[in-house]
């Protein structure tokens, strides 16, 4: 057997782990590439989203996919799963991948952008929509850069398109937004207890 | 002397808008012997030929040019109104000025006038010395002739017989079936394809308007549409088959086995056989290649010194046939019949692999083909419906499926697409999962061609239903590591090299016209492609017609087609076939090459190029031997007028007079 090739491997327990989470069947992906066609981020993933049905159509080993920067990127947009043709909720499956990569501790390829997503969520949940000055901050904070991007900060703030303070009131559903982040926090926490 | 008629049409603007009418008709006007020149808007409009009517009748005119489009178009419009206007309709010429003239010279319209003026006097050149002529009419005998009886012969033949023709059905193998009954299932709805062929076949054996002749083959053809005659050869069974009760106790009984081509080498049968438990008729042959009695025979025929050991006078079968049906003194038989429509659906073989060295070449064992599988899938095969690796016996459990064997290959001369292999391959691969789930199925494709109604869908079948992995590539080698074979291709669409450990490696092998097919369409004097699929005489048009007239081609003998498209085509085949049988009297076109007697050297060489076989020779009565001309065959093509060396054959309606004139009055 020659060293680079791939030995295919149809629904191994991580490619059954993300139909499961995702809910999608990745066999009756076409291959289409109308996914990967319009994905408005596409420019920066190392796989297309195309390849990573297809990767997982093969059952290529995980540490593949949880290792690409694709599942990152991806700003669940849904273009992709309001666009196939075979009904695929293709953001669902990078969603389930992320979830995956989460829960396996799995090393992301960009640094920090687990951080990034989790501050992202906090500010979310808390506030009801983004604050991206808090966010910035807060990142360069966390993630110990605290001069990352600051070069372009006086041009953004002269310009007014980043305010400093948080809007104040805070959005009118910052309430239901944390209801719905605590109720989804439970239905997570619940479903892990069902695995374990 | 002629009075000619000249109809210029303007064809709308067709005509009108790039050349001068009225300086055309001026110009007609002056050509001899034109007595009436007329413009109609719309010639082959009906107010047009009634135009055309009156004035022959008010005017006397005897030859009529319509210059207008192409005689293609509407040459039989206008010959029928001079007929309705009492004149003969061969004394019409037509002068195309549209499409030879206006359509192509738009942006030159004096040159266009010119040139109108020009043709119009060719035409009225030509048209003054066309003689009258008749067309003439023969007989038809109301028989067919079905060659082959795979599913689209047997169609056309049930078809024929049902519209209360008679119908020989001549099949080479000792049974009718063809190829749809080695198939298991057929796709997209995995119905069981011996049940619905089987009662086809007892169908046609039961038939009262249908003659079953198996184990035949068509020796010669002559004749022509109405009226063939056809040699055919009959192959002695060396068994009879009015005696035989098909209890099958010779075919049981036989000591010789041999390689059955019915299960395509995965079983056995014997010497005296039938191919398959449902074989219509029901009574074996006896196979002289390999009877044991045979080679006794012809033992005892070589002269002492070369004849080897002795073989064993078998005769078992003889000795235990309850009805003594083995009839060792029966022999090939030649019959004559006569019939006025052939059918020719001589169906498929499929591609020899072994030129495939990277597959193996035919020599690994586990190898196999798509037809293979199929005889090992089915319940009444070889294996009982188990699929076994032919090596050691073993139950598969990894399959791989290689696509486009003999098809989509420029390589091995096979460049077209054999339209069933993707779904033959998504059929098999959801039967091996019916059979045992733990089969996991590979398919390396190129395109996955599902075009007919649920075909599509099927495929998505195999692939969400059945799990069986499509690859998309072609496999560049296999071989042998250890009890499994290695399969390496590419998947394209990761891009990446893929290896298989297999246990079975299906090659779904393309179609090609079956053995001998190119020699039968020499025979009966019709066309074939590079491949040796036969010709239609038109792909979109006349799909089931052929360039002789009265012979039809049906199924995959004319190209890769399914189960379904056979039949439509086989029906089709019978239906066109019905429209030669149900009449009368066929009538022929009278532009047919005529030969003077009296000029002929007897060289023959018209014989040699006529297409059609219409050149015969004839005796006159002080012996000289000439050529004369079949009108019935002569499809009035030139070839022999322009091979003649003394000018002694003509075309009538395009005498080689005419032609000069025509070519007289052309003014450069």
């Amino acid at each position: 057997m020659s060293v680079n090739a791939v030995v295919p491997a149809p629904g191994t327990p991580f490619v059954k782990r993300v139909e499961g989470l995702s809910g999608q069947k990745v066999l009756k992906c076409i291959q289409c590439g109308k996914c990967s066609a319009g994905c408005p981020a596409a420019f920066a993933m190392d796989f297309t989203p195309r390849q990573v049905m297809r990767a997982l159509q093969l059952g290529l080993p995980s540490d593949e996919l949880l290792g690409a920067s694709t599942i990152w990127v991806c700003l669940f947009c849904q273009t992709c799963s309001v666009r196939c043709p075979m009904e695929l909720d293709i953001a669902g499956v990078m969603e389930a991948l992320r979830l995956v990569a989460i829960e396996d501790k799995h090393p992301a390829a960009q640094k920090n952008i687990a951080l990034f997503h989790r501050l992202f969520l906090w500010g979310i949940a808390r506030t009801g929509r983004l604050h991206e000055f808090g966010l910035g901050g807060m990142f360069n904070v966390r993630s110990r850069q605290p001069f990352l991007n600051v070069s372009h900060l006086p041009k953004m703030l002269f310009s007014r398109r980043l305010p400093v303070l948080p809007p104040w009131p805070w959005s009118k559903g910052a309430g239901e937004v944390r209801r719905i982040f605590r109720r989804v926090q439970a239905a997570q926490k619940a479903s892990r207890g069902s695995h374990a | 002397m002629a009075r000619i008629g000249v109809f210029i049409c303007h064809c709308g603007s067709n005509i009108a808008g790039v050349v001068d009418i009225p300086k055309v008709m001026a110009a007609a006007k002056e050509l001899p012997l034109v007595t009436y020149v007329d413009d109609p808007m719309y010639t082959c409009s009906e107010t047009g030929q009634a135009a055309v009517r009156e004035a022959i009748v008010k005017h006397g005119l005897t030859r009529v040019v319509v210059s207008a489009c192409s005689p293609r178009m509407h040459e039989v419009t206008f010959r029928k109104a001079l007929a309705q206007a009492g004149l003969n309709p061969y004394l019409l010429e037509m002068a195309n000025i549209r499409e030879q003239c206006a359509w192509v010279h738009g942006d030159d319209k004096a040159a266009a006038t010119e040139k109108a003026i020009q043709l119009i006097a060719m035409a009225v050149a030509k048209v003054a010395r066309h003689e009258p002529l008749t067309p003439k009419s023969v007989g038809v005998t109301k028989r067919a002739l079905v060659i082959g009886g795979g599913i689209a012969g047997i169609q056309a033949a049930l078809d024929l017989g049902n519209a209360n023709i008679e119908v020989v059905l001549v099949e080479r193998e000792p049974t009718i079936g063809g190829r749809m009954a080695q198939l298991d299932k057929t796709f997209p709805t995995l119905d069981c394809s011996s049940c619905i062929l089987t009662p086809r076949m007892v169908e046609v054996s039961q038939h009262p308007k249908i003659r079953l002749l198996t184990y035949s083959e068509v020796k010669s053809v002559s004749g022509f549409v109405g009226n063939f005659e056809v040699e055919i050869l009959q192959r002695a069974r060396k068994v009879d088959m009015d005696k035989c009760t098909s209890c099958g106790i010779c075919w049981q009984k036989c000591p010789e086995k041999v390689s059955s081509e019915f299960d395509s080498g995965m079983g056995k049968r014997s010497a005296i056989y039938i191919p398959f438990a449902q074989a219509v008729p029901s009574k074996p042959v006896i196979d002289l290649t390999h009877c044991r009695y045979i080679k006794f025979q012809e033992w005892q025929a070589a002269p002492e010194a070369t004849r080897g050991k002795k073989p064993m006078e078998c005769r078992i079968c003889e000795r235990l046939c309850p009805p003594q049906a083995v009839d060792w003194g029966q022999q090939d038989q030649v019959l004559k019949e006569k019939f006025g429509a052939i059918i020719v659906a001589t169906g498929f073989q499929t591609f020899d692999y072994s030129v495939y060295g990277e597959y193996g070449g035919g020599k690994l064992p586990d190898v196999i083909t798509g037809l293979q599988l199929e005889r090992m899938l089915s319940a009444s095969g070889p294996t009982g419906g188990v699929v076994q690796r032919p090596s050691d016996g073993a139950h598969p459990k990894t399959v791989v499926f290689l696509s486009c064997v003999g098809s989509r290959d420029d390589k091995v001369g096979r460049p077209y697409c054999s339209n069933v292999c993707c779904m033959y391959m998504a059929k098999q691969s959801i039967l091996l999962k019916e059979h045992d789930p733990q089969v996991q199925s590979y398919v390396f494709y190129i395109d996955t061609r599902a075009t007919g109604k649920g075909y599509e869908e099927f495929s998505r079948r195999a692939q969400e239903e059945a799990g069986t992995v499509y690859l998309r590539g072609r496999v560049s080698k296999i071989y042998q590591e250890g009890k499994k074979l290695v399969v390496m291709g590419e998947d394209s669409l990761m891009g990446r090299p893929v290896e298989i450990a297999a246990d079975l490696v299906v090659l779904a092998t393309g179609v090609e016209p079956a053995a001998g097919a190119t020699e039968l369409a020499q025979k009966l004097n019709i066309g074939y492609d590079t491949y040796g699929f036969l010709m239609e005489a038109h792909p979109k048009l006349r799909p089931v017609e052929t360039q002789t007239d009265g012979i039809f081609v049906a199924g995959m003998a004319v190209g890769p087609k399914d189960v379904p498209a056979a039949v439509a085509h086989g029906s089709a085949a019978a239906v066109k076939a019905v429209g030669i049988l149900s009449q009368e009297k066929l009538t022929t076109d009278p532009g047919t090459a005529l030969v003077d007697a009296a000029k002929c050297v007897s060289c023959f060489l018209c014989e040699e190029v006529c297409p059609f076989n219409a050149v015969e020779r004839e005796t006159l009565r002080d012996k000289r031997v000439v050529a004369r001309i079949n009108e019935s065959l002569c499809k009035g093509c030139g070839l022999c007028v322009s091979c003649c060396r003394p000018g002694a054959i003509n075309l009538k309606g395009s005498t080689n007079q005419q032609l000069m004139a025509e070519l007289m009055a052309l003014k450069l």
